[in-house]
């Protein structure tokens, strides 16, 4: 079929009349819903069982035929992961989480049939004294603005309509029949929209250069190799909204004149893949995917490949070369991707949140843009926020809030009363921030400065039980083992750095360590060919300004203050024991000894320094050191 | 994901992967789509069927080799009937992944990268699912079990031997 804007704003205006319950710009009356339930389909509460409650609230509404009463929705992330499987009940944005599928015949009966909220489900900092806030208004979401995810948790991801109620597909319209290449490629240049993928390279720029190279085939490339650890911004973005990245790239493709493009996605995202090959099939199928789109000599297909569990593959050149079906090594730059990329034709490749801005970028222009966030880093950034924070998963931020903000307010802080101490981004590249830094506004310059870097949107918050040192060697594990093997500087380097890190963490570092660490950081980071290798020291670095004085307890005193590096802690009972008995009986190698209601001993050659003790003792008698 | 095929039932796999190689071997860069289907149809890239995408794709077949030992998703050996898989991820591991993988390789008998000579387990490490919010996450042929303990990991264990353990009698008789 082909498709022009009237048929475009026919089905908006048609799915329109279903929606309006659903956060919409303008109330619509005639409403068909009383009710509208929105259920998160997204992998985290999916393995919490949301699928199961939204079979079971189907087969309630089948039961008594109120089908034209109640609409239910899957919808994409919400956000507050940590509260799943999330159900969201509108009007009112009523919020319920950690649900469990039996409790969805009670929130059918109380408050869908008796319009009665269901008090004892709702998420406690939603209940308010005359009421009950919306999801949209409680602390989680304070501070926080959506631009790439502006239609997720709002519209069901798997029906090209209800994007296109949402104003979907107009950018394309616009771009295509109202503008011209260059000017597309003008609007987002003067956004100032930098690469979320990391590098925050201007996409203006990176647009300009591909479509200034001389070419009769170029390609478009999404980088969803969302490879970072601890990062599943990308994921929600294709679950909750594929076709806001699917409309982008063929914006895109018309601006630097390409008719190809391509999505690389991890193979470990199995629902994201499903929802986007969907949706592509969707956009296929309505004529907004194809041949003369909207009527005018463009075309654009896309096709999805998959990565295959390799790290570097989400560095450009690796990804080209993964996609051509190749071992996916990196190579030397230049020549540019722009300039020789995919099949040795010019190339520009985004990543999967970059492209998610764009539509938006069109629609309300440059200015609209940058009005929010910084000068120099405008719009928003997600995050994946995890780890020792109260409140795991997925925000949307404009640049320039500040980390504290993002810990204490959106986070809610640290559980079980812990002490901050470190707030790790950028994933491998990156570093770790401690506490000194917290007042950092989050833009790409800032976070350098303080010698970590914006990175993908990785968040992982360490509490005073994490050990510094331990958590470079975790990173640089990660490194040595993805580390492609083509330059020896990274392939070589890597190892040994990790060799060290592994003899300070077993208490065999002596005064050399730290030298040879530093000596080798910067061998690796100037002679490696790609930025897996020049980053790579960076966690052994950043923790190394900030908690020097870890590494020299671990090298000196053979001591790990945070008591995770086993080989260095022992444990010990303080006189603060009651003599219950719990530890002794739980030992696993019966060295705890001691007399009833007596203090009791641990006999430090026989501990194997499980920590069972530890964890066990009710009064908290028992101590690392 | 099936591994464990006699003769007769191998020979119909191998001919419905031909079926669906027909099908791409056209495109560009089919490679490493191959390999998917493989992995996929077979539980790993067995030899012959490496020399059968070679053969179809008009590649060497180092290249092929060459290709399946870079990426952590192909493997040359064949996974378990049950698929463990344990995140390593940073948001597990600092919540604990490591003891978990431990439990299990004791449990089990099998090292992270290893298949049970029953063929009954396979147990890795991943770098991430994604569900970082149910951290530390423990992978069951592709179905996510999040907010995991050693004790629970211990029950999942438990049950799962029971489950894949009679599940290889049975196939015997």
């Amino acid at each position: 079929m082909s498709m022009t804007i009237d048929k475009l704003k026919e089905i908006r205006e048609e799915t329109l009349k279903h929606m309006n319950l659903r956060g919409l710009p303008s109330d619509r009356p005639n409403a068909p819903y009383k009710w509208s339930v929105a259920i998160c389909m997204e992998t985290s509460c999916m393995s919490s069982k949301s699928p199961e409650i939204k079979r079971r609230l189907l087969d309630l509404i089948k039961r008594d035929g109120k089908e034209g009463e109640i609409e239910v929705v899957g919808t994409g992330c919400f956000g507050l992961c940590e509260a799943g499987p999330i159900v969201i009940v509108r009007p009112g944005d009523t919020f319920y989480y950690h649900l469990d599928p039996n409790d969805i015949d009670l929130i059918y009966e109380q408050h869908l049939l008796g319009g009665e909220p269901v008090r004892d489900l709702i998420y406690p900092e939603s209940i308010t004294e005359d009421g009950y806030l919306s999801y949209f208004d409680i602390p989680f979401m304070a501070h926080q603005e959506r631009i790439a995810l502006r239609s997720s948790g709002h519209i069901d991801p798997e029906d090209i309509r209800e994007y296109i109620a949402f104003g979907g597909y107009e950018a394309l319209y616009k771009a295509l029949v109202e503008m011209t290449p260059d000017e597309v490629i003008d609007v987002v240049t003067a956004s100032g929209l930098r690469g979320r993928g990391g590098g925050g390279f201007l996409a203006g720029r990176k647009w300009r250069a591909t479509q200034a190279s001389p070419g009769d085939e170029k390609f478009i490339i999404c980088n969803a190799d969302e490879g970072d650890p601890g990062a599943f911004m990308d994921r929600s973005i294709l679950e909750g909204d594929p076709h806001s990245v699917i409309e982008a790239m063929a914006i895109a493709g018309y601006a630097i004149g390409s008719d190809q493009g391509y999505v690389y996605v991890r193979a470990e995202y199995p629902i994201a893949v499903e929802r986007l090959e969907k949706a592509i099939g969707q956009a296929n199928d309505l004529g907004l995917l194809g041949e003369n789109i909207f009527g005018t000599d463009f075309s654009f297909d896309l096709e999805i490949r998959l990565g295959a569990g390799a790290f570097v593959c989400g560095e450009t050149t690796a990804l080209t070369a993964s996609i051509e079906g190749r071992r996916g090594t990196p190579r030397s730059r230049p020549p540019y991707s722009a300039d020789k990329g995919l099949w040795g034709k010019p190339t520009m490749i985004n990543n999967v949140e970059t492209f998610a801005n764009i539509p938006y970028i069109l629609l309300n222009g440059a200015e609209a843009f940058k009005k929010i966030g910084t000068a120099n880093s405008p719009g928003t950034k997600v995050f994946a926020l995890s780890g020792k924070i109260k409140n795991v998963g997925l925000v949307e931020i404009p640049m320039g809030t500040t980390l504290r903000q993002v810990v204490e307010e959106i986070g809610g802080g640290i559980p079980n009363g812990k002490a901050f101490k470190a707030v790790q981004t950028g994933g491998p590249s990156g570093g770790c921030i401690g506490p000194e830094h917290l007042d950092t506004p989050i833009d790409f310059d800032s976070l350098t400065e303080v010698g970590s870097m914006m990175g993908s949107g990785g968040m992982i918050i360490m509490d005073e039980d994490n050990c510094a040192v331990d958590v470079a060697r975790f990173y640089m594990d990660f490194i040595a083992d993805e580390s492609c093997g083509k330059c020896t500087p990274c392939r070589e380097g890597t190892k040994r750095m990790l060799e060290i890190l592994i003899d300070i963490t077993e208490g065999r570092g002596d005064e050399t360590s730290i030298p040879r660490l530093e000596r080798l950081a910067k061998t690796t980071e100037l002679a490696s060919l790609c930025a897996l290798g020049q980053t790579s020291a960076n966690p052994i670095l950043s923790t190394l300004k900030t908690f020097r004085d870890e590494y020299e307890a671990h090298i000196k005193e053979k001591r790990c203050p945070a008591g995770v590096c086993k080989a260095l802690t022992s444990y010990f009972i303080t006189d603060a024991c009651i003599g219950c008995g719990l530890c002794a009986r739980n030992c696993p190698v019966s060295c705890i000894s001691g007399e009833r209601k007596k203090l009791h001993v641990i006999d430090t050659d026989q501990c194997i320094k499980c920590g069972l003790c530890y964890d066990k003792c009710p009064v908290n008698a028992i101590v690392k050191k | 994901m099936v591994s464990h095929f006699n003769q007769e039932e191998r020979q119909r796999e191998i001919a419905a992967f031909e079926r669906d190689l027909e099908r791409i071997k056209d495109g560009r860069g089919m490679l490493m789509h191959a390999l998917h289907l493989a992995q996929n149809r077979f539980g790993y890239v067995p030899s012959d069927v490496q020399q059968i995408i070679a053969d179809t794709l008009k590649v060497p077949l180092s290249t092929v080799y060459g290709v399946i030992t870079f990426y952590s998703r192909f493997t040359l050996v064949p996974k378990g009937r049950c698929d463990l898989s344990i995140c390593m991820g940073t948001a597990c591991y600092i919540q604990g992944s490591e003891e978990l993988l431990k439990e299990t390789e004791e449990t089990l008998g099998i090292k992270s990268g290893e298949t049970s000579p029953d063929g009954n387990f396979s147990l890795s490490t991943t770098r991430c699912v994604g569900a970082c919010s149910l951290a530390p996450v423990v992978t069951v042929n592709g179905e996510v079990h999040g907010r995991m303990t050693v004790q629970e990991m211990k029950k999942l264990l438990a049950d799962l031997q029971q489950q894949y353990g009679s599940q290889s009698e049975s196939d015997e008789e």
